[in-house]
């Protein structure tokens, strides 16, 4: 993550005739509603400034109207802007000559639409292809790469039909294509998944991150869902009014919300869908170890007010979970072994990515608390029915 | 009290322009008559029979049988009435005036769509254009290219030119901004934009405005019958001066079967492109 591929240094873009003076009353901290009462300008975006890094995917996010459209054309200048610099590659987008602009459009950028967009007179093939037709490549070329593009969405065999025969789902595979056909370095989204309904666009968001996750695309992403934003960025930026209110990761966000306006988004959020295993269990505070006789664990239990004690070995690697029941039972009979009474644990382990939302269904099939642990089994924590909803409490999700 | 003399204007100035451009007009008038009499001698290189036999085709594979056998029965109409020789030469003239019509009149509405300032300039104009008399074009018509079927054809192409560019130019403009970014994001000129997306998105709204002009041609060229265009106008206006219902209504008749299959085969070309 040490490249920037672009950067982006006080952007700001006005619309209307008197955008010079409109900037000026701008800069002076004027609101944006005076501004479009005194100059009948409207302000896009204002003084935006921040770096897109090689291979992460940034989602700008924002209600409409709060500029990110504006944001994202002013990247591949769609939208020539009003002042500030866009680096696209250490080379100054807003200056480059026409045709310079134009070989970085055709070379760096795949731009995919809320709407699709798609050309509804061209075949799906040629609609995939239609970034190397303008490049002017053998139609050999276009083909092979159109259909390679294709074939990575899911649509292969589809190559000859036209837009109104898709799904809106398929739509939009096909505008991804055709961005992807070219294979850009840049790929911009504009709401890309906006316009599908939820479970496509649940579908449409697992396999872009699916196919990013192969692909190291550098990706600029424009949402007004948080839930899509949290989702598929590995940093967030929230704007209002043009301007940038915070650029965090999505936990960042989340648990540092910079303003109010950042807490009022952050209020409808799914927390089960955001937090992990990590996020709400809690440390264990007396464990049992392989050694421990029976009289020993019970004590710890007595201790911590528990009926059961999770037991680990020398290196805390979790090895199952003893219950007062059964360790009465063998301290009756004066047996030193606990190995024989220890319940292996596997149904009833997580590790510490799991989502909330996935951990409802263990909790509620088991009398036992959850274990959780990182990849070498080592128990890290303890979820019970209590910390998951002491967990949403304290991110704000239940008003307690 | 004073009259401002625009009419004295204008006579000076077609006055002026007939003198300059003598050479250009006579020039222009050569090829539109060599034009005219080249279609007209094509036209009648066929025996009747073999022309509305050849409509008949093409209407069955544009509209429909029931289109073609219509056709078919009202050019066969015509015929009967003895009106065939006029229709042909009507028959040209209005073919002539599109052709020019459509060649000046899609670049002038590619250059009104992509270019604001030509568009506010133009649309007034052709405002004014539509809503003049169609009577008023005649009569700057005839110093330039004296009476007959030239000045027939200028006065009809300036008559019929107006949905041309405005429905190309409103076809353009009209189309989604979101296609139109697409192609620009990914680096296409001006051209490439123009030939592979706009041109054919606009396609059926074009040929809308095609169609409007063919229409309004073969309106304007029965009205050029007063200047010596001829052909079924020609018929007409005879009938007028001779009060003779019966021959105009005749020749009526016969203009109304060629405008229907002149508008249900372009209508029909326009439904396939949509399609």
């Amino acid at each position: 993550m040490s490249n920037i591929k672009i950067e982006v240094k006080n952007l700001y873009k006005i619309f209307g005739h008197r955008s010079e003076e409109a900037l000026r009353l701008l800069k002076q901290g004027i609101p944006n509603e005076e501004i479009l009462d005194k100059t009948g300008c409207g302000v896009g975006v204002a003084d935006a400034s921040f770096k897109v890094y090689e291979g992460e995917v940034l989602v700008v996010m924002g209600l409409s109207g709060s500029g990110k459209s504006t944001l994202l054309r002013c990247i591949n200048r769609l939208i020539r802007p009003t002042a500030g610099k866009v680096f696209v590659k250490n080379e100054d987008i807003t200056e480059v000559s026409r045709e310079k602009l134009l070989s970085m459009r055709r070379n760096i950028f795949g731009m995919v639409f809320q709407r699709f967009a798609l050309f509804p007179h061209k075949t799906v093939l040629e609609n995939a292809g239609y970034g190397l037709s303008v490049k002017r490549e053998t139609k050999e070329k276009q083909r092979k790469s159109a259909q390679d593009a294709l074939e990575l969405v899911g649509l292969k065999g589809w190559e000859n039909s036209y837009q109104s025969q898709l799904s809106g789902g398929m739509q939009q595979r096909v505008g991804l294509a055709r961005a992807l056909a070219i294979n850009p370095e840049i790929l911009l989204m504009d709401e890309a998944f906006g316009a599908l309904d939820p479970l496509i666009r649940t579908e449409m968001q697992d396999e872009l991150l699916e196919l990013q996750a192969k692909m190291k695309k550098t990706i600029l992403f424009i949402t007004h869902d948080l839930d899509e934003a949290l989702k598929m960025g590995d940093r967030v930026i929230l704007m209002k009014d043009g301007r940038i209110v915070q650029i965090g990761t999505p936990e960042e966000i989340l648990t540092s919300p910079e303003n109010t306006y950042v807490r009022r988004f952050i209020e409808n959020v799914d927390f089960t869908k955001v937090l992990s295993a990590s996020d709400v269990m809690v440390k264990p505070k007396e464990v049992g170890f392989i050694k421990d006789g029976p009289v020993t664990l019970l004590h710890k239990m007595r201790m911590e007010g528990k009926s059961g004690i999770f037991i680990v070995d020398e290196e805390h690697k979790l090895k199952g979970y003893v219950t007062a029941e059964k360790a009465g039972e063998l301290a009756k009979k004066h047996e030193k072994d606990i190995s024989l009474i220890i319940e292996k644990y596997d149904k009833q382990k997580v590790t510490l990515d799991v989502q909330v939302r996935n951990l409802f269904k263990v909790i509620v099939d088991n009398r036992y608390p959850i274990a959780v642990i990182d990849d070498n089994n080592v128990l890290k924590g303890v979820i019970v029915k209590g910390s998951i909803i002491a967990g949403l409490a304290e991110s704000g999700e239940f008003d307690v | 009290m004073y009259r401002l003399p625009l009419g004295e204007w204008i006579d000076s100035g077609i006055d002026f322009l007939t003198l300059r451009f003598s050479a250009v007009t006579r020039g222009f008038s050569e090829i539109i008559d060599t034009m005219i009499s080249l279609l007209i001698n094509v036209l009648e290189f066929f025996p009747p029979w073999l022309l509305i036999l050849i409509i008949g085709v093409i209407a069955w594979r544009i509209i429909s049988i029931k289109g073609s056998i219509l056709s078919m029965l009202g050019l066969g109409l015509i015929w009967n009435f003895g009106l065939w020789d006029p229709t042909v030469s009507t028959f040209a003239l209005v073919i002539t005036s599109t052709v020019i019509a459509v060649i000046v009149g899609l670049p002038l509405g590619i250059i009104a769509a992509l270019n604001n300032k030509f568009y506010k300039l133009i649309t007034p104009v052709l405002d004014f254009m539509q809503t003049m008399p169609a009577f008023v074009y005649l009569i700057p018509a005839i110093p330039f290219f004296g009476l007959g079927k030239v000045a027939a054809v200028f006065a009809t192409v300036i008559f019929s030119i107006p949905p041309s560019i405005r429905f190309t130019a409103l076809g353009i403009r009209q189309l989604p901004e979101e296609l139109m970014e697409a192609s620009d994001s990914f680096g296409a000129t001006k051209m490439q934009k123009l030939i592979n997306v706009q041109l054919p998105l606009a396609a059926p709204t074009i040929m809308g405005g095609i169609n409007q002009t063919i229409m309004l041609a073969l309106s304007m060229v029965v009205i050029a019958a007063m200047i010596g265009a001829g052909g079924l106008g020609g018929v007409v206006w005879r009938a007028i001066q001779r009060l003779r219902m019966g021959m105009g209504f005749e020749a009526g008749i016969a203009i109304v079967i060629i405008a229907m299959i002149f508008d249900r085969i372009t209508q029909n070309i326009i439904k396939k492109n949509k399609g």
